[in-house]
């Protein structure tokens, strides 16, 4: 099996990103599984970032700690990382030789050869694409495709520097490389959580997505005002959190299906409008992508510290959906889900990402785009004679029409109302208004899919997780199954109202979570009075790998 | 022809009587009828407070939200609904407090949407406190000593702002009132009335301190020059003057120009859902 990683390093400004990029998407355009991730400083020049790229011929998609292959662009990254590079991994190095040493002067060569030291990173991929013994051809496309926008010239200029890069490079792989990634016909996608998320919203029919700007849920809104035309979608940077997530209110009582996304501390700020939504039965998606906190934390790196947050956001009691999808293809499709959900049931659904899923780069095979139903859940105005926005009923789901639709007065308060939508003092009505949007959630959670379930049977210890670590845990899983441990895995994506599900008995639950606390762990004792032996927690801001969890795990 | 009794809401009346509050509402019933629009072509946005609970006593569309909150809201029903004709109804605290930042960006944003501010220089329905219009010295029923701020200059920041159409009314004069509603309404862009409303209940000045100051800006006032604007927007004393300020009707940029003229212009409800085979090119972008 084919399994290579790869770690890039440098300053921020420096262009690891574009050597990073450039590099998964070669082994891609290749025919192979990718998988990278990055991890930086907030900062915009300077410090030390590492980009990781994964090259499998396999489904991989989660990270790991150490690489066959470093590269580093200075000094001060080269120091912190390269404890990173197995013993018999090979380094890539400007000046440096040696045995396990590839020397390739890429900054010395960009500037003697293209006059540019521009040119240093795209020699630098020619170099990596050679140790990987991937064919030179793949990184030829790539670079064809990525610099078309910008000229012939800068086109040829790099396709010759990534070929004198290849070129030394191969030189020295003689007897050092022990890789080849002959091309394979497979084709796959190379995509992030957050184009995913903002591809996914569009499939629903979202025709308003409002924000402000912050780490690392920006790229969504980003990407949707880039292709604001084709997929036509109005995009607006707000001037907070709470225009934000009001204008989405807005937007949705007005009849358009709307949303909003931030990190932690926007979110926070967004938590009344939460209640709105509830309140006034308005449905709205809210992209929660978390990071480390308490306040701003660490801006630019992982973390699922916001779990109970997010499920007890918004002061009150009221319906609310609670999504955290394990990949881009998960987070594809559950964003539609998320958006059908929050229509029918007239109430806000969170979508809950990471930095770590928002940012990678993850290997999907396929999308089932015919299995995709963007269902909108007004009603008919011509069918109502006496029209009662809040009218109670059996399922506590009330007519939705927006305002402007028929003749129809669409009424809404954040008040307690009555079946009209004005605002009420009955109090007898109040207790019937509870229950309606109680009822809701009773149905609510008859939808909630339960937990995956990955080798459970025969397993006596159970890894319990949810979110983006899916695919670490599910590896872990077979790294120990191999090494002849009974172990199993319990995965949630769907987590409020929490599914119904009957945990077997007699097994070891070990949570695992990016998380000093263990949330998901406090929601299993609660609520499924499941008792957990064991928690794995990783708060250090770096993404949960296999190798963490089973060094953990193993050693207690 | 639409008729007054349209807008008749029989949901009842909290406010206490005799509030000038009332005469707001019948002005703006009177402007919505002259201007010949039923109630389900108006759609009322407001927040929490005494002003805020207007959408309930005309009968149309309406979102009452959050305290402070109503201008995001209204901005973005104006963006998915342009016909829609939207108004905002909000109070000083619920505008210039809770809702200050909105209120200056929103300016900026220029929505075709009016906003309509009973600015009684109290938080009535919270019983007495300072609103940001509360003048210095006033003593409330928190800041028993006097307040120790100085008071906001909303019309000043809405001209500054570049807002095209800035006005002040006085809930006390029925007639002049719904003539400026009637322009506010009518205006292509974002349409700001600040109308002065004693709270008889808590108010710093009675409803005669009020009466004896506010005169009609004359028929040779021309609203068009800003300076002038500046001037008359800081009149606050002796005499407080009421009209148009304010009013510039050269075409401007309003919010969403750019998504109406080049994307799609309409309803954002008319769009649907993009189709599958589009969605599906872009994947296949990564691919
Ligand atoms: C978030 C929030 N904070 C505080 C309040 C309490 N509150 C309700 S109305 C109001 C002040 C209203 O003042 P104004 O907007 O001037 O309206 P008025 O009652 O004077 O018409 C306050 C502080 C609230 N409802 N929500
Ligand atoms: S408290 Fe003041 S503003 Fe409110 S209704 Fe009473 S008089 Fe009017
Ligand atoms: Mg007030």
């Amino acid at each position: 099996m084919i399994d290579i990683s790869t770690i890039v390093s440098g300053a921020a400004g420096q262009g690891i990103h574009t050597i990073g990029y450039m590099l998964a998407k070669t082994a891609s355009e290749a025919g192979y599984h990718v998988f990278s991730w990055q991890e930086y400083e907030s900062r915009i020049r300077g410090g030390s970032n590492s980009y990781r790229i994964r090259i499998s011929d396999k489904p991989v998609n989660a990270p790991l700690g150490k690489a066959d292959i470093f590269m580093s662009l200075d000094r001060e990254s080269k120091a912190k990382h390269l404890p990173l590079l197995k013993t018999d991994g090979i380094l890539v190095d400007e000046e440096e030789r040696g045995e396990r040493v590839i020397t390739v002067p890429f900054s010395a060569i960009a500037q003697r050869d293209f006059g540019n030291k521009l040119f240093a990173n795209t020699v630098a991929v020619g170099a990596l694409t050679a140790v990987l013994g991937i064919e030179l051809a793949s990184l030829k496309k790539v670079i064809s495709h990525e610099f078309a926008g910008k000229g012939g010239e800068i086109v040829s200029k790099n396709l010759s520097a990534a070929a004198e890069g290849y070129k030394l490079a191969k030189r020295d792989c003689e007897g050092r490389c022990p890789w080849t990634l002959t091309k394979r016909e497979q084709r796959y996608y190379l995509i992030s959580g957050n184009e995913a998320l903002a591809l996914g919203a569009s499939a629903a029919g979202c025709r308003f997505m409002v924000a402000y700007p912050m780490t690392p849920s920006t790229g969504i809104i980003t990407f949707l005002s880039k292709h604001k035309d084709e997929l036509k979608i109005f995009t607006e940077q707000a001037e907070d959190e709470i225009a934000a997530v009001n204008m989405a209110i807005g937007a949705s009582y007005a009849g358009a299906r709307a949303m909003t996304a931030s990190s932690g501390g926007g979110f926070a700020l967004m938590v009344e409008g939460i209640s709105l939504a509830g309140m006034t039965e308005t449905p709205l998606v809210i992209i929660l992508a978390q990071r480390p906190a308490p306040a701003t934390g660490l801006p630019t790196r992982t973390e699922q510290g916001d779990l109970l947050f997010a499920i007890n956001a918004g002061h009150g009691e009221f319906p609310k959906i609670v999504f955290a999808p394990s990949d881009p293809k998960d987070a594809f499709h559950k964003i539609v889900r998320a958006f059908n959900l929050a229509d029918k049931y007239q109430t806000p659904a969170i979508i809950m990402t990471d930095q770590f899923l928002a940012d990678s780069y993850f290997t999907v095979e396929n999308f089932e785009l015919d299995k995709m139903v963007s269902k909108s859940c007004l009603v008919n105005p011509d069918k109502i004679q006496n029209y009662k926005r809040f009218q109670l009923n059996d399922t506590g789901i009330s007519p939705r029409l927006f305002p402007g639709q028929s003749q129809h007065l669409v009424c809404c308060d954040s008040d307690e109302h009555d079946e009209y939508g004005h605002i009420t003092e009955d109090l007898e009505l109040r207790k019937r208004m509870v229950e309606k949007r109680l009822k809701k959630y009773e149905l609510l959670r008859k939808e909630m899919r339960p937990p995956e379930e990955y080798h459970i049977s025969d397993a006596g210890a159970i890894f319990v997780s949810w979110g983006s670590s899916r695919n670490a845990v599910l590896e872990v899983v077979d790294v120990l199954r191999e090494n002849g441990a009974k172990v199993g895995a319990i995965h949630f994506t769907e987590l409020w109202p929490l599914p119904e599900y009957e945990f077997p008995p007699e097994k070891n639950y070990y949570t695992v979570e990016s998380n000093a606390t263990g949330q998901l762990g406090k929601l299993l004792r609660s609520d499924y009075g499941v008792k957990v032996k064991g928690t794995i927690n990783r708060y250090d801001g770096l993404p949960l790998d296999q190798e963490y969890i089973r060094e953990r795990f193993e050693n207690g | 022809m639409v008729k007054i009794e349209a807008y008749r809401s029989d949901a009842e009346n909290q406010w206490c009587p005799g509030c000038p509050n009332f005469g707001i509402l019948a002005a703006l019933k009177n402007a919505l009828v002259n201007l010949g629009k039923k109630p389900e072509e108006v759609c009322l946005v407001s927040g929490i407070g005494q002003a805020a609970k207007m959408p309930h006593y005309l009968k149309c569309n309406f979102f009452n939200g959050l305290h402070g909150r109503t201008l995001p809201v209204a901005v973005a029903i104006n963006v998915v609904n342009p016909e829609l004709i939207t108004i905002v109804v909000t109070g000083d605290g619920d505008c210039y407090g809770e809702g200050g930042n909105h209120f200056l960006h929103n300016i900026r944003r220029n929505p075709n949407i009016t906003l309509i501010v009973h600015n009684n220089q109290i938080y009535g329905l919270t019983k007495g406190q300072a609103s940001p219009t509360t003048e210095a010295e006033d003593k409330t029923r928190l800041q028993f000593e006097g307040v120790e701020l100085e008071p906001l200059q909303p019309l000043a920041i809405a001209l500054l702002h570049g807002c095209s159409f800035v006005a002040r009314g006085y809930a006390g004069d029925f007639k002049h009132l719904s003539n400026l509603l009637v322009e506010a309404i009518s205006f292509k862009g974002f349409s700001y009335v600040d109308v002065i409303q004693p709270c008889i209940s808590w108010g710093t000045h009675s409803v005669s301190w009020y009466r004896e100051k506010i005169y009609k800006l004359p028929q040779e006032y021309n609203p068009r020059d800003k300076e002038e604007a500046l001037k008359k927007s800081a009149e606050w004393g002796d005499r407080i003057p009421i009209g148009i300020i304010y009013r510039d009707d050269k075409p401007h940029r309003l919010f969403g120009d750019y998504f109406r003229k080049n994307i799609f212009d309409g309803k954002l409800t008319e769009l649907g859902c993009p189709p599958q085979r589009l969605i599906a090119e872009m994947i296949e972008r990564y691919r």
